[in-house]
């Protein structure tokens, strides 16, 4: 069937901010959609709130909205776009849940605009858990035995009628949002009453545990005509229990024989014909071990998180051929961009093994439960090929970039027999590091197999690379054995140490054996066609695929590796941007990286892909093969740039830069010798080693002062000390983390922070504007609200920071991009970081500003000029529009994380909101942000003795917009003493009613609670603001967020959003 | 020990001996599937070849008996990058090392088997030797890969008695040609009771019988050595009994009445084969295994028109015989292993007897 005729106008339905459970990959899905639509000659407009995105650039769709994700602003697009369709099926549950309830209001048929790629009653079917079952049921598909329950006592009664263990799932919600499962009734009632609340319907399916079953996926893919296919399957070495997102998990599967295999890919294709799907569609299968019984677990009725997985996997572009289905085009008529010979009507086989291991966020919440549950808690992931699921596996752990670079990254030496074998039933990141650990100690594989339920297959496997470090360790490297070694891709710096060998000298041996790695091309078909599109992986013992023969200069783009909080899709954009003006500048583009979720890794971004941990020894063998004319590394955040002092070694030149001036920049000496010749001030500070040195320190400097470890990026481990008893405490906890590291003392400025990101080319800068933070210094950069233009500081400051910039850059013969933290207390402009590479807010600022500041940092760094690329150089004129960038958490997704703002970063993503009025924009990006208010006007104040007295101001606008405000003792106190009416209420410890009667009670819209220092005292507090946040309760950590919140409510009316096209900025 | 694949270009892949330690000579072919490869080792058309598996780990679910499509495995020798030590499976019975070994049937593994598929899928099938002699000489090997001819396949698979399945509905007739255990199953779990029937059976003796339906199988090797069986199909296509044809049957039938079919360069042998229902418009992924393919250049419309084409290639895949009750396809639509998308083509071929019963 060719495409329908009447298809014009499609609006693209984004996914929003990245929140956990809902990531990059729906940038990647979106990003690949719109241009397949593009291809086809719609006109795309495209809504997101996400500034960091692909997918709203002006060069993927033809309008672009990013505005809140809300049913107002999408019926009010609808009105002023008048687009004929609405594409749902491409922006995450998020999307979909959007298109529902326009088409419940009856909105979409009101004004003849028609959903594509699905339909109301394809999404209710799969999602709607009644309807869900009952469809099950009429086509013969087993699902575990379940309930849909409305209140906490029917899901009692039926759990005791199945007997526990149980599921619960709420419908409606990402990433299995307030789920879990239940072993007993006391667990029962926690997770319900909470997964009750999280539900958009009210509703939680309780249901038969099936933990401990295979895990099994199918992606599959249906058209108008009725035909379909499976692009995969995979399978999670973590059994059901762990959510898909943070199992590790392998394609296709390996423990199933072909008629397991074909008996779920039979029934996968059964559901995708009786949902009506048109377009891509998940099912996830619990298969028992021991039998052919299976339950369906899942549908996702869109493309999703792994559909993006199995296109990266596969080579399959899933979402491009999901958007031509949408059109109306069948499978037969879709070309396979891989091979460019066959269709999309086939399914990809493939002659090599696929791991993918998630990116866990515990580094950055350290108190946080490491326990993975059917609760999503992965911001990223990482993706590996190699032929062997040994290799892929090694591969996959060192791309994760958490210090891990082999089984015995974790150290379990220390425990006993016992207790390890004990410690094999906790399900958590190690769990892999612990079974190798038992295997070391000569456990068999049925007791770790009856414990983690973990095929032994997978078991066997991890024994054979615990068997190679056995003979590495005792046996003479020997060719035989270092080419085994290689082949299960053990990097030469483990193999070093295990032999005791330096790893120049394994890298000798290398040469000398002729052990090289071969990159083989992931074409779709194992290599029955010839494929055009040199997508590639490495292997060692094989023939090379990889040509390095071109006419053209070629340069390396080093990607960001896993989303991770602190580096997230902004740094993908980056590099995405910077691999097409390279492109336009007659390069030939190389891209390594390693996270599926991208639009880096899409087949078609750059000239050649090659899908690599990013290690040193990984890219060198890449640059072996293709000796690139020179690589690029300040677009890929600081897993890019960790990797210049390798590039060099290796001969590459490095683009933009220089090295040694990156790391001026980060040595505290060397930056401070360049901040006294430009004659730049910072705040004074000084390095210590002991407490006593510090305390001194900070008693010259005055309280309040920073204390934090050096050499340690994002704000780790970085906080702000008010007395000398803070001090002593923090030197304790740092010494805990960083030992022998100086430990810098700095005079805490409580100025506006500014952030400044600018090109220069070696002569002149352009800075498109000067961004203000919202939040005072203290809070990451990353987690602070970010308004551009600046709207509070003079042109004094303004002139101050342009020229500032314009020494820091020349200083540090900066080419390319460079993004610099200021601090300005009235008139003073003082430097707090300089970072020269490309930041967090490179897209948001080059959005709102409509200046392309990566296309002209590349070009730059080829040598052009600002002034022959048609810009005045220094400042820009301010944009006649406000941009507010507001962070996004995933708080309520990782138990036991304290949700308190400082300095080292927590958000997930972020929003924005645009608009010519600074309050409208503020309320945007707070709407975007999914706070949306007033629902009850009930908030709860309690604060530290310091802010008592800058709440009252923010505490009576919220009373003068009707809040009724509750407030502990002395808070409460100060409030009445000063005119605003406070009820008090008893503190948590405190009888009934207290707080935390009232956040239960759902009446709540927001808790302002600003943290008392230091770790012991906050425990309150920290109690107060984990069940808030567990509840659905908005909470605000820093009094300035109060503010700007309150602003924004006593300004603005929703029906009345004035909706941009930064397209056309 | 070491093994070596010699091919007839003079291409040598060095790897491990697996299974017997024999020395053979055979057409050497790759195989897609990404499971399913002990219902391919079992599959009688491979009889005559050596198979290379592009997956590159096999094993992983051990032998599970019930699965095998034959009695025995039948290729002259199997290919594969890495065979699992350890296979996991609650129905795994032995290993594919042992069962190799059962039946003395020599491998090779730990090859590029994937330089091996981009070899074949470029110069197209060739003949080879797999061997464990070091001291192999090329120049005295070559010239007898490339002398090395299948020849007739079919009476080393076919069976040698009648058998019967019991069932209560129609009767039907199946010619092994080295037929799947999993065409007779398909028949009988539809109620068919199904006669299997040796190669050679004269069509007289099959047509007195007085069956529902005849049903010819799939089978190894070239069509056209099959003479003495064409001539037979010639009879049963001059009778009025539905005739439904998979594979080998499929292109016999084609031969039998007028048409040729020609070698293809590297074959289809995988899971992944999109073929298009030219009635209906359809596309059904579906398990391939042949070399040869019906010309459609020699088809006679009054006689055969196609039914089912490749979609990536265009090539048949299938024919409806004009005015005749008998169709036939070129793919498998008792899967085993693969997709079992297609598996309605024996309810229509059951309806058929209906009708015309």
């Amino acid at each position: 069937m060719p495409k329908n005729p009447d298809i014009k106008k499609v609006l693209m339905i984004g996914s929003g901010p990245i929140v956990i459970g809902q990531a990059a990959e729906f940038d990647y899905a979106g990003t690949q959609a719109c241009r397949s639509l593009k291809e086809e000659g719609i006109e795309v407009v495209l809504l997101n709130s996400n500034p960091a995105t692909i997918m709203t650039d002006k060069d993927i769709a033809d309008k672009v909205y990013i505005e809140p994700l809300t049913v107002e602003v999408v019926e009010q697009l609808i009105l002023k776009e008048k687009p004929d369709s609405v594409l749902p099926t491409l922006g995450g549950q998020a999307g979909l849940n959007l298109a529902m309830e326009l088409e419940e209001r009856g909105f979409l048929k009101e004004h003849n605009v028609r959903l594509i790629g699905t339909t109301s009653e394809t999404i209710k079917k799969a999602e709607d858990r009644q309807e869900f079952k009952d469809t099950m049921e009429k086509i013969g598909e087993p699902i575990a035995a379940s309930l849909v329950v409305k209140n906490v006592e029917d899901g009692i009664a039926f759990s005791n009628k199945i007997g526990y263990p149980v599921v619960l799932r709420p419908a409606y919600t990402l990433g299995g949002s307030g789920g879990g499962i239940a072993n007993n009734e006391e667990e029962l009632v926690e997770i319900l009453e909470n997964g009750l609340r999280l539900s958009r319907v009210g509703e939680v399916l309780v249901e038969r545990c099936i933990a401990g079953w295979k895990e099994i996926e199918y992606e599959v893919m249906r058209d108008s005509a009725g035909n379909c296919i499976t692009v995969c399957n995979m399978e999670n070495l973590d059994p059901v229990g762990v959510h898909t997102g943070d199992s590790i998990v392998v394609a296709p599967s390996q423990t199933l024989g072909d008629k397991e295999y074909q008996m779920l890919r039979t029934s996968a294709l059964n559901i995708i014909t009786e949902l009506g799907i048109t377009g891509g569609c998940n099912v996830q299968y619990a298969l028992n071990p021991n039998s052919f019984e299976y339950c369906v677990i899942e549908v996702n009725p869109r493309v999703s998180r792994s559909s993006a997985l199995a296109s990266k996997a596969t080579g399959y572009p899933i979402a491009k051929v999901a958007a031509k289905i949408a059109l109306g085009y069948t499978l037969d008529e879709i070309k396979n961009a891989i091979t460019g010979k066959t269709y999309a009507s086939f399914e990809p086989m493939l002659d090599y093994c696929v791991v993918k291991i998630p990116r866990l966020p515990f580094d950055k919440f350290i108190s946080a439960k490491r326990t993975l549950t059917t609760q999503m808690k992965a911001t990223g992931e990482v993706m590996s090929i190699c032929n062997n699921f040994e290799g892929a596996l090694m591969k996959a752990i060192r791309s994760l970039e958490q210090h891990v670079d082999s089984l015995m990254s974790y150290d379990f030496t220390g425990l006993s027999k016992e207790d390890l074998l004990e410690q094999l039933c906790i399900v958590d990141d190690m769990r892999i590091w612990r079974i190798a650990e038992a295997i070391r100690r000569g456990t068999d594989y049925e007791t770790i197999h009856k414990i983690t339920k973990i095929d032994n297959w997978f078991i066997d496997k991890i024994a054979i690379l615990v068997e190679m470090e056995e003979e590495l360790r005792k046996k003479e490297l020997t060719e035989d054995l270092l080419r085994e070694a290689k082949r299960i891709e053990f990097p030469d710096h483990v193999i070093a140490k295990l032999t005791g060998k330096t790893e120049d000298e394994v890298k000798a041996l290398r040469k000398e054996y002729g052990i090289t790695a071969a990159y083989k091309m992931v074409d779709t078909c194992a290599a029955e066609f010839e494929a055009s599109t040199p997508y590639y992986y490495s292997v060692y013992g094989g023939e090379n695929e990889a040509d390095g023969k071109t006419d053209k200069k070629k340069v390396l783009i080093l990607g960001s590796g896993p989303i991770r909080i602190g580096q997230g899709i902004e740094f993908d954009f980056c590099s995405v941007h910077c691999t097409w003006a390279f492109e336009k500048e007659g390069y030939e583009t190389i891209i390594i990286n390693n996270n599926p979720e991208t639009v880096s890794t899409d087949f078609d971004i750059a000239d050649k892909l090659y899908f690599e941990p990013l290690t040193p020894e990984d890219v060198e063998n890449v640059v072996n093969v293709e000796k690139p004319d020179g690589a690029v590394v300040q677009f890929g955040g600081q897993t890019a740039i960790k990797l210049t002092e390798a590039l060099i070694k290796m001969g590459v030149k490095i683009l933009g830069t220089s090295a040694e001036n990156v790391d001026a920049a980060e040595d505290r000496e060397l930056f401070d010798g360049i901040l006294e010749e430009c004659h730049i001030p910072r705040p004074k500070g000084h390095t210590v080693y002991t407490a006593e040195e510090a305390k001194k320190a900070a008693n010259e400097l005055g309280y309040p002062v920073l204390v934090r470890p050096s050499y340690v990026l994002g704000g780790q481990g970085m906080q702000i000390a008010i007395n000398d008893e803070d001090v002593e405490e923090y030197i304790g906890i740092i010494n805990r983390i960083a030992q022998e590291h100086p430990i810098l003392v700095d005079k805490y400025l409580q100025g506006k922070e500014i952030e400044v990101d600018a090109v220069c080319d070696g002569e002149d800068i352009l800075i498109p504007g000067i961004m203000e933070h919202i939040e005072r210094a203290g809070i990451h950069s990353g987690d602070s609200i970010s308004v551009y233009p600046a709207r509070t500081i003079s042109e004094t400051a303004k002139k101050t920071i342009e020229e500032y910039t314009r020494r820091l850059a020349k200083s540090l013969h900066v080419l390319g991009m460079i993004n610099i933290q200021f601090i300005v207390c009235g008139e003073e402009v003082y430097v707090i970081e300089v970072n020269p590479r490309s930041s967090r807010t490179v897209p948001y600022i080059s959005k709102v500003t409509g200046i392309p500041i990566v296309p002209l940092a590349a070009k730059v760094i080829l040598g052009h000029k600002l002034k022959d690329l048609g810009y005045t150089p220094g400042l820009q004129p301010e944009a006649k529009y406000y941009a507010v960038k507001m962070p996004v958490f995933s708080f309520e997704k990782i138990r036991g994380a304290d949700i308190s703002l400082g300095p080292e970063m927590k958000s997930t993503g972020e929003c924005l909101g645009i608009s010519e009025s600074f309050n409208e924009a503020l309320y945007k990006a707070f709407l975007g942000a999914g706070i949306n208010l007033p629902k009850h006007k009930n908030m709860i104040i309690t604060v530290r003795d310091e802010d008592k007295q800058d709440i009252i101001p923010i505490a009576k606008r919220f009373s003068d917009l009707g809040y009724k405000i509750y407030a502990t003792r002395s808070t409460a106190k100060v409030l009445n003493e000063n005119g605003v009416k406070a009820v008090r209420t008893n503190k948590i410890e405190q009888p009934s009613p207290n707080l935390m009667d009232l956040i239960l009670g759902h009446k709540i819209d927001l808790v302002i609670d600003t943290p008392s220092q230091g770790v012991e005292k906050a425990k309150d507090g920290f109690i107060i603001r984990r069940n808030a946040i567990e509840t659905g309760v908005n909470v605000l950590t820093a009094l300035d967020t109060a503010e700007a919140l309150v602003t924004s409510l006593e300004n603005t009316d929703i029906q009345k959003l004035e909706l941009i096209d930064i397209a056309a900025i | 020990m070491k093994a070596f694949l010699i091919l007839e270009d003079g291409t040598v892949f060095t790897g491990t001996s697996i299974g017997s330690k024999k020395e053979i000579i055979s057409e050497i072919v790759f195989n897609t599937s990404m499971t399913g490869y002990l219902e391919v080792l079992t599959d009688p058309s491979y009889a005559g070849q050596a198979v290379c598996m592009t997956y590159p780990l096999i094993g992983n679910y051990g032998i599970c008996h019930e699965d095998q499509e034959s009695l025995r495995p039948w290729p002259d020798g199997y290919i594969v990058r890495e065979l699992s030590r350890m296979p996991s499976n609650f129905r795994s019975e032995d290993t594919i090392q042992n069962f190799l070994k059962q039946y003395d049937i020599p491998g090779i593994a730990g090859i590029d088997t994937r330089a091996l598929t981009k070899l074949l899928r470029e110069k197209g099938t060739m003949n080879g030797m797999i061997t464990t002699d070091a001291a192999y000489k090329l120049e005295e090997i070559i010239p007898r890969l490339k002398a090395y001819n299948t020849g007739k396949v079919v009476e080393r698979v076919t069976c040698e008695e009648k058998t019967v399945l019991k069932g209560e509905g129609p009767k039907v007739a199946l010619m092994d040609f080295g037929a799947k255990d999993n065409i007779a199953k398909s028949l009988n779990e539809r109620g068919c009771e199904v006669t299997i029937y040796p190669a050679f059976t004269k069509a007289e003796e099959i047509l007195k019988t007085n069956p529902d339906g005849i049903m010819l199988s799939n089978g190894p090797g070239d069509p056209k050595e099959c003479t003495s069986i064409i001539e037979e199909i010639k009879k049963l296509y001059d009778s009025e009994v539905p005739i439904f044809a998979i594979c080998l049957g499929h292109q016999l039938m084609a031969l039998a009445t007028g048409a040729d079919t020609k070698k293809m360069k590297y074959g289809h042998r995988g899971g992944n084969h999109p073929v298009k229902d030219l009635e209906t418009g359809r596309v059904y992924i579906s398990s391939q295994n042949h070399g040869y393919v019906v010309d459609t250049d020699t088809l006679n419309p009054e006689i055969a028109v196609p039914a089912f084409i490749n979609v990536n290639d265009k090539t048949n895949e299938g024919l409806k015989y004009t005015g005749k009750n008998i169709f036939t396809v070129q793919f498998h639509p008792e899967a085993c292993p693969g997709p079992q998308d297609s598996g309605y083509l024996f309810d229509r071929f059951l309806k058929m007897m209906e009708v015309t019963k």
